[in-house]
């Protein structure tokens, strides 16, 4: 019987792909904002310190952070190409107006509203959209909802505060829980990381933080949603998920902007750490507008994601389905400190049109014994540029390390590109990394079959593609790779022929 | 009425003619039987009929059930009825036979205004057919063709056929690759599907596949063109005499 619900699930996944069409994201909320206007300078920083009301430390460490940025240069490695970015032209604030709403019920409507068309319900019965037909039994989502540079709401606080469970944005965490903040904020990616980090550091905005006490396990899936509105302006956020020894929690995260002309800045910072024998699932589904058929407009997203198995036998693992943006340049990386510990990384990155892509991740084994695995699915369509770039690093106390890789890369057409950068830099002879990688295309043959049987080419392409991803879908939970499978179809629109 | 009809076809194939006039009437319920030497069309024909991309039609028509198909795109005429069990079935990784079974299937009823079936309804209907084919029902939940054995490719084509039910079915060279046993259950599944109602275009190079399902028409094709038409016996007589024999 099992095997007849296996085939079920997958014709379920099947036909939840079929419906959908292009950027519905798109549209513009029209809300009274209280944003800073287009500049950095320290004062600017300062400004949204004081706009959170931080105390004096965390705005020494911003500013702290903001001279290390002064003094740092774009990096240029990455295979993409975009002008230069005038940082004095985006403004580093915008919230909607009025005080920080205590409860779901103070929450402007209008913003309700625009949560709801996005399918992110705020309201605490509801789960999250198209999630009702695909399992009737799915679990309940507890959802951050960042709007520009503020957490709008969180929802299922009470219920996730009765198992211990810490979930709000990042301006509350500074202000109630300093000691977990104060110690792990930058101890995974450093302020002078890398340019981008170093500028987040600044001027981040919100974000979520998740603390999971030990030997807990979150009860229900965590997600934040987050959404650009405002134009000009840049979205800096910061994540920051600590899972105690034993713990275990899955996160969700979404993003979406309006379709704009200029491109738009987002620069976040994600940090995981797992202590002892703790698990953390981090799944991502961007769909940040991608730009339009000429390539105008679209979000430049620099983001650095990274996780620190700081425990023995913790694990990380990290999925992500990247289908917008019209620059992605993103590593979700794992440093395997703790003894036995696990780091996986499992993406999906679909470009097409003008879209650029590099992506990849960064897997670093300290630890003895520690395993990786690394599948990364690129597909690129159009005129797009489809990049993998993965390191995977052994030092000299990783014993016993093994990794394994598997890149492939589906091209549709022959005006796009694909490729790869692996690194692989070993200091012992005894650890293990294997690396596989295919290319391969949606051949006019495979179309005329599928025509051949009565399926249209579009269909058919989202067939072909759903199957070559379904190994990193699987790792979804249900609703998301639903919501994935669905967001390909919709980003495949108009890539046959 | 005719089920297809046929009208002086002429195709070319990259600006080279390929076929030079085929004429050919079938009616519901009919068996014809296609054969000719290599390079005579006859794959030609069966590509055109379902039309596939690179097969240019200079001159003539067809038409199922009396309407002009000719200019239709390929998952058109697929739903009216038109079935091509492939020569070199392509693979698809990654895509399940089911899943690529269910898309067809509900294309088809979608086609017809109709709602498509359950996944349960459907998955009984599957495995049914599967097993009709002595196909194990892993089979379904493996790739499209990934994998596959020469025979069990063109089994899939075969399960294909009997899922999809269409009014004509043109089979280019099914029985090439395919041992005794599997000759059997393909023809079986062949006999399976005729019926009042439908029609099947058998493309062949041999007699062999003809023992088991009886043409009612044999049609000789050489230089593009039908130079012989009968019935079975005359399909018996190539098999004695070869293909030269008619030349003379």
């Amino acid at each position: 019987m099992s095997e007849q619900s296996n085939e079920l699930a997958d014709l379920v996944g099947a036909e939840h792909a079929a419906t959908g069409r292009e950027y519905t994201a798109g549209f513009v909320t029209e809300i009274e904002t209280d944003t800073l206007p287009p500049g950095l300078d320290e004062n600017v920083v300062r400004a949204i310190s004081g706009k959170k009301e931080e105390p004096a430390w965390m705005t020494e460490w911003r500013l702290d952070a903001f001279g290390r940025w002064q003094r740092m240069r774009t990096p240029r490695w990455a295979h993409v190409q975009f002008p230069d970015i005038d940082f004095q032209a985006i403004s580093y604030f915008s919230a909607p107006k009025g005080d920080a709403p205590k409860s779901l019920d103070e929450v402007d409507p209008e913003l309700l509203r625009t949560y709801e068309k996005l399918g992110i319900p705020l309201h605490e019965r509801a789960r999250l959209a198209g999630v009702e037909t695909a399992a009737e039994d799915a679990p309940q989502v507890a959802v951050d909802a960042v709007f520009d540079s503020v957490s709008v709401a969180t929802t299922f606080k009470e219920r996730l505060a009765e198992a211990g469970v810490v979930f709000c944005s990042m301006s509350e965490a500074i202000r109630e829980h300093p000691e977990l903040v104060r110690k792990y904020l930058g101890s995974v990616v450093p302020k002078p990381d890398n340019f981008y980090a170093a500028l987040n550091s600044a001027v981040f905005s919100d974000g979520s933080f998740v603390y999971v006490p030990k030997n807990t396990r979150c009860p229900m899936e965590l997600s934040t949603y987050f959404r650009i509105n405002a134009e000009n302006t840049g979205q800096f956020e910061r994540t920051l998920i600590i899972a105690d020894e034993g713990a275990y929690v899955s996160y969700l995260e979404g993003c979406t902007a309006p379709m704009r002309d200029d491109n738009q800045l987002h620069a976040a910072v994600v940090e995981l750490v797992a202590l002892a024998d703790a698990e953390i699932k981090y799944s991502t589904v961007q769909n940040w507008y991608p730009g339009d058929e000429q390539g105008n407009g679209g979000i430049y997203n620099f983001v650095t994601k990274r996780g620190a198995c700081l425990g023995e036998r913790s694990k990380i693992s990290w999925t992500q389905v990247e289908t917008g943006s019209a620059i992605t340049w993103k590593y979700p990386s794992v440093v395997l400190r703790g003894a036995d510990s696990v780091g996986e990384f499992y993406s999906v990155a679909l470009t097409r049109n003008f879209q650029q892509a590099d992506t990849g991740t960064k897997m670093t084994h300290i630890g003895p014994r520690t395993k990786s695995t690394i599948v990364s699915k690129g597909i690129s369509a159009g005129r797009s540029q489809n990049s993998y770039r993965g390191r995977v690093r052994m030092n000299p106390g990783a014993k016993g390390a093994r990794n394994y890789t598997q890149c492939d890369s589906l091209l549709i057409g022959d005006a796009c590109g694909a490729h790869t950068f692996p690194y692989i830099e070993s200091k012992l002879p005894s650890a293990v990394v294997e690396h596989e990688a295919t290319t391969s295309k949606v051949s006019d043959e495979q179309l005329f079959l599928c025509q051949q049987r009565g399926i249209e080419p579009e269909r058919a392409v989202a067939m072909i593609v759903n199957g070559f991803c379904r190994d990193v879908f699987r790792t979804l939970p249900m609703e998301f790779a639903v919501e994935a499978a669905k967001l390909l179809e919709v980003s495949l629109e108009g890539a046959v022929g | 009425m005719s089920l297809l009809r046929v009208e002086d076809l002429h195709v070319e194939v990259d600006a080279k003619p390929i076929l030079a006039g085929i004429d050919l009437e079938v009616r519901a319920g009919e068996v014809h039987a296609v054969m000719g030497p290599n390079g005579s069309g006859k794959s030609t024909l069966a590509n055109v009929l379902a039309g596939r991309p690179g097969y240019d039609v200079t001159r003539g028509c067809v038409t199922v059930d009396g309407e002009d198909v000719t200019g239709l795109e390929p998952e058109e005429r697929s739903l009216r009825g038109l079935f091509l069990a492939f020569q070199y079935p392509i693979e698809i990784p990654g895509v399940s036979n089911m899943e690529f079974l269910k898309a067809a299937v509900d294309a088809h009823a979608l086609g017809r205004g109709e709602d498509p079936p359950s996944a349960v309804e459907f998955v009984k209907r599957a495995r049914a057919a599967a097993s009709r084919l002595a196909l194990n029902p892993d089979f379904l939940k493996r790739g499209v063709n990934d994998g596959f054995s020469g025979g069990e490719k063109k089994r899939n084509e075969i399960l294909q056929m009997l899922i999809l039910e269409p009014r004509l079915a043109v089979l280019d060279e099914t029985d090439s690759g395919l041992d005794i046993d599997a000759l059997g259950v393909v023809a079986d599944g062949i006999n399976a599907f005729r019926d009042v109602g439908n029609a099947v275009i058998l493309v062949t190079h041999y007699q062999r596949l003809l023992n088991y399902v009886v043409p009612d028409h044999v049609h000789v094709l050489a230089n593009g063109r039908i130079v012989r038409s009968g019935d079975a016996s005359l399909a018996l007589e190539l098999e004695e005499r070869g293909y030269g024999w008619l030349d003379a």
